[in-house]
């Protein structure tokens, strides 16, 4: 219980006749970096708002550190929010932003100057700290903001899309200093993003959503691995699928028979609990666990389809290409570069597809 | 705190029109002031035929004066908008600064110029071109052009603004397909600027219809406007409850202006998307 | 930069209409310095009808009402209309549009009507005409300047911002204070400037709401204008021309920030 950093319980958000948050519940830990992952309209910059205090959920509660939030304004929660257009003042200085918050909980002048001096060192701005916001480079404003929050030494830093207004190299050189800079200060961050390389990245435990609702929460792992439904397979990393119903389920094995296709062998699959043979279920794999070797001929052990390479496309470190198999089915597939830029297959050509029974997730379709 | 500044504006604003209101619908008293027996008398008496003229006539110049400004100011307005943007900001300000002087002193600059003894006929006698000073000013003609200097900006930067959005692109679309200057303009710029052309227009129309400076300093006997004629109802002759009536059908004129022209700036179904 | 026919046309054209705009003003201050009784002949450089203007007690008297109007009205302007700016700014619903067209009403009226109303109203209410009712009629038509201009900046303003003080602890006061009103102050003092100014030039609605004793410049302009040209009015027009000036070019520069 004293490890709960913030307990949110059944909360509802309608915009009109939206209902931008749906019943949820999440419990997030101290020191935690915890991510709310989602398409645009899933809801999760509204649960980071009625966090924040900007808008009161229709039902549910949220509690901070054991304290329900209901009636609490904004500028009385212990929470500070990092926003995506950062919203500096634009007509105070560095060290001026970054105090503002003290300077509004009457912290002595003594105090505010050590503390601002302490977190714009260790955001790495103190040369900084006399620039007007206008000044700054888009990477350096962004620290500023990150600063302005933790300054307060708040119980929940929140983040809204801390990284999207960077330019791709900045991002992901940003994405590692914020890590390092939550690890330090272990003061807990909730970030939302729509960018699931960044979720993974940066989250001890994170949240999918869509449309209000949380379809799967868990570690980076456990998402990309073990997918509860479709949505967080798609979503989260590229999903090859293949339909069809289970048959000989014993002892969390069994096998899959697929729809439209004729399989060299049965399709050997984990079965996850509860599922029964004669379920319909989609398999998924991802594209990094199939290895694709020429030809026809199929090989003794694990799972195996035929397939024809419709495209090949060279990205450098590998190759990324499109298998159909059957009539409709495609997968995507990455082959390593394995050497000196050769296509390790043909567009055209015949191949087999590999993967161990292991790397195939089992999603009951409902 | 909307509360003080609502209260304020319906006390000294839409109160006094409610009296404004009541008023022409009352009776004139004997000796000036209002006499609360109710009458239609007042707007009976708007369709004498002197009335009627000075009305017509204050219509025919503000139509007059917006359409000199359309002609003057759409030329100036397509120009500006075609200079690279720092010499833009300086017309546009060229073209606001005589609309912020004093409204009375400009006026006086054109009697300054136009009387007998004034700036032009002292010029021309000089140079012998009149032998006699000619008499330019106290006519229908000196109102028309102390309105349009007057309210020229006001035709100028809504015209700029729409003209400014459109894509050069379109104009040298129309070029490339073989338009000649004119079908450029009646088939291109017109249609794209139709919204700033009429809000230059309402702009211009209504302080030219409720002129009155210009007319009571630049007009003769004839050239009175219903501004003046409101004026002199209630300061001259002191019949307020004619004096309301006629206030009321300009300000009926100018509602109905403003309500033609927010019809037109609204976008029609099927203009949104090319927008 | 290379010009076909059309464009020396477009050009000409220009010219002529800002040499109209700028002309009649350019002559009229040039001939302010006419060392002569006939207005319209050139009789040699002179400060003259300056000193004449400084001598003019009645004028000087107009003057200083007009100053006083201009203060007391564009305070009341201010006072009023930022609040309710603000206010508009965050009013959200059906009845905006209403609360709108009721503050945007002086500004879409007659000036004569205006004037008129405002006659009739204080006569109704038994209301003596004086410098009290000018100041309140100048504050009446200014308001909706002051509305529309600061509501214009507030509306450029990032709502980020506004959010992100109560973020840090601040309450609605402080946010005020520390984060929107430096912010907006420039848009303000701007709005306050154009304000003075259309105060102290307004002729119209003053000329039907003044009382006796209660004349301000343009009231005195008008009647020198009405009982006999003099190059004196020529001096006090172009001191008002560059009074103007000066003040709407300040407003923007303000503006601007």
């Amino acid at each position: 219980m004293n490890d709960l950093s913030i307990d949110i319980r059944a909360l509802v958000k309608r915009h009109g006749e939206t209902v931008a948050v749906d019943h949820v519940s999440l419990q997030i830990r101290r020191g935690e970096f915890f991510s709310l992952l989602g398409p645009s309209g899933a809801g999760k910059t509204s649960l980071l708002r009625m966090l924040a205090g900007f808008e009161t959920p229709d039902a549910g509660e949220i509690h901070i550190d054991g304290r329900s939030m209901a009636d609490v304004p904004p500028n009385r929660r212990p929470v500070n929010l990092v926003f995506q257009s950062y919203a500096l003042f634009p007509h105070m200085t560095v060290a001026g932003n970054v105090a503002f918050g003290l300077e509004m909980q009457r912290v002595p002048r003594g105090e505010i100057a050590g503390r601002v001096e302490a977190t714009l060192e260790l955001v790495r701005l103190s040369d900084k700290r006399d620039r007007m916001p206008g000044q700054l480079s888009g990477g350096e404003q962004q620290r500023v903001a990150l600063a302005r929050a933790l300054v307060n030494r708040p119980a929940v830093v929140l983040l809204d899309e801390p990284l999207a207004a960077l330019d791709q190299q900045l991002r992901q050189q940003m994405q590692s200093e914020l890590k390092s800079i939550q690890v330090q200060v272990g003061i807990t961050f909730v970030c939302v993003t729509h960018h699931q390389e960044e979720a993974l990245a940066l989250s001890d435990r994170l949240a999918v959503m869509r449309q209000g609702r949380v379809m799967q929460v868990g570690r980076p792992e456990d998402l990309y691995e073990r997918p509860e439904n479709l949505f967080v397979a798609r979503f989260v990393g590229a999903s090859n699928e293949i339909e069809g119903v289970l048959a000989s389920v014993e002892a969390g094995t069994g096998d899959l028979l697929p729809q439209g296709l004729a399989p060299m062998r049965g399709i050997r699959v984990s079965v996850p609990a509860g599922l029964q043979s004669g379920a319909p279920v989609v398999m998924t794999v991802r594209p990094e666990r199939i290895r694709v070797t020429p030809g026809q001929g199929a090989e003794a052990g694990g799972n195996c389809l035929h397939g024809v390479v419709e495209t090949m496309r060279y990205i450098g470190s590998e190759w990324q290409g499109v298998v159909r198999i059957g009539e409709s089915v495609r997968w995507t597939i990455h082959a390593p570069n394995a050497g000196s830029g050769n296509r390790p297959v043909a567009v055209g050509a015949p191949v087999l597809l590999h993967w161990s029974p292991d790397d195939g997730v089992v999603i009951p379709l409902i | 705190m909307l509360a003080p500044g609502l209260l304020w504006t319906a006390l000294f604003c839409l109160l006094p029109i409610l009296v404004v209101l009541a008023v022409s619908f009352a009776t004139r008293g004997t000796y000036g002031g209002v006499l609360w027996e109710f009458s239609l008398e007042n707007y009976r008496d708007l369709l004498h035929p002197l009335y009627g003229r000075i009305l017509g006539q204050s219509v025919l110049l503000a139509a007059m004066t917006t359409g000199l400004c359309l002609v003057m100011g759409f030329p100036l307005a397509y120009y500006i908008a075609r200079l690279p943007p720092r010499r833009q900001a300086l017309w546009l300000v060229l073209i606001m600064i005589p609309f912020w002087t004093n409204f009375l002193v400009r006026t006086y600059a054109w009697i300054f110029i136009l009387r007998t003894e004034g700036l032009l006929n002292t010029l021309l006698l000089q140079l012998h071109l009149i032998q006699a000073p000619l008499d330019l000013l106290y006519s229908n003609e000196a109102v028309l052009l102390g309105l349009v200097y007057g309210y020229l900006p006001f035709m100028v930067l809504p015209l700029y603004a729409a003209i400014e959005r459109i894509d050069p692109a379109l104009i040298e679309a129309a070029w490339d397909l073989y338009a000649d200057r004119w079908s450029l303009f009646r088939l291109v710029l017109v249609p794209l600027t139709k919204p700033g052309i009429i809000a230059g227009c309402v702009l211009v129309f209504i302080p030219s219809l409720g002129a009155f400076l210009t007319p009571d300093l630049l007009g003769g006997a004839r050239s009175m406007m219903v501004g003046n004629l409101i004026q002199h109802e209630y300061l001259v002759a002191r019949d307020w409850p004619l004096g309301s009536a006629l206030s009321l059908v300009m300000m009926l004129i100018v509602t109905g202006s403003i309500v033609w022209y927010l019809r037109a700036q609204a976008p029609r179904d099927g203009e949104r998307g090319a927008g | 930069m290379k010009m076909n026919g059309a464009g020396v046309w477009l050009r000409g054209i220009s010219g002529a209409v800002m040499a109209f705009l700028y002309l009649p003003i350019l002559v009229l201050t040039v001939f302010s310095f006419n060392d002569s009784r006939l207005s319209a002949v050139w009789q040699g450089f002179s400060w003259h009808w300056y000193g004449v203007l400084w001598h003019d007690a009645a004028l000087l008297a107009a003057a200083a009402n007009s100053l006083l109007v201009g203060v007391l009205s564009t305070s009341l302007v201010v006072l009023l209309g930022l609040p309710a700016a603000m206010g508009l700014e965050r009013l959200r619903g059906k009845g905006v549009r209403v609360v709108e067209t009721i503050f945007l009403l002086p500004l879409i009226l007659p000036e004569v009507m205006m004037g008129v109303a405002l006659l009739l109203f204080f006569v109704m209410v038994r209301w003596p005409l004086s410098l009290a009712t000018v100041v309140i009629g100048h504050a009446a038509f200014n308001l909706p300047v002051v509305v529309v201009l600061v509501r214009a900046r507030l509306q450029k303003l990032d709502p980020r911002l506004e959010e992100a003080a109560r973020d840090l602890g601040a309450s609605a006061w402080e946010t005020f204070y520390r984060i929107t009103w430096p912010l907006i102050r420039p848009a303000v003092l701007g709005a306050a400037l154009l304000a003075f100014t259309i105060s102290l030039d307004d002729f119209i609605v003053t000329f039907f709401v003044a009382g006796p004793g209660s004349t301000t410049l343009p009231l005195r302009v008008y009647s020198m204008i009405k009982s006999g040209l003099s190059p004196e009015i020529n001096a006090l027009s172009s001191l008002l021309v560059l009074l103007s000036m000066g003040l709407v070019g300040l407003s923007l520069v303000l503006q601007r920030r």
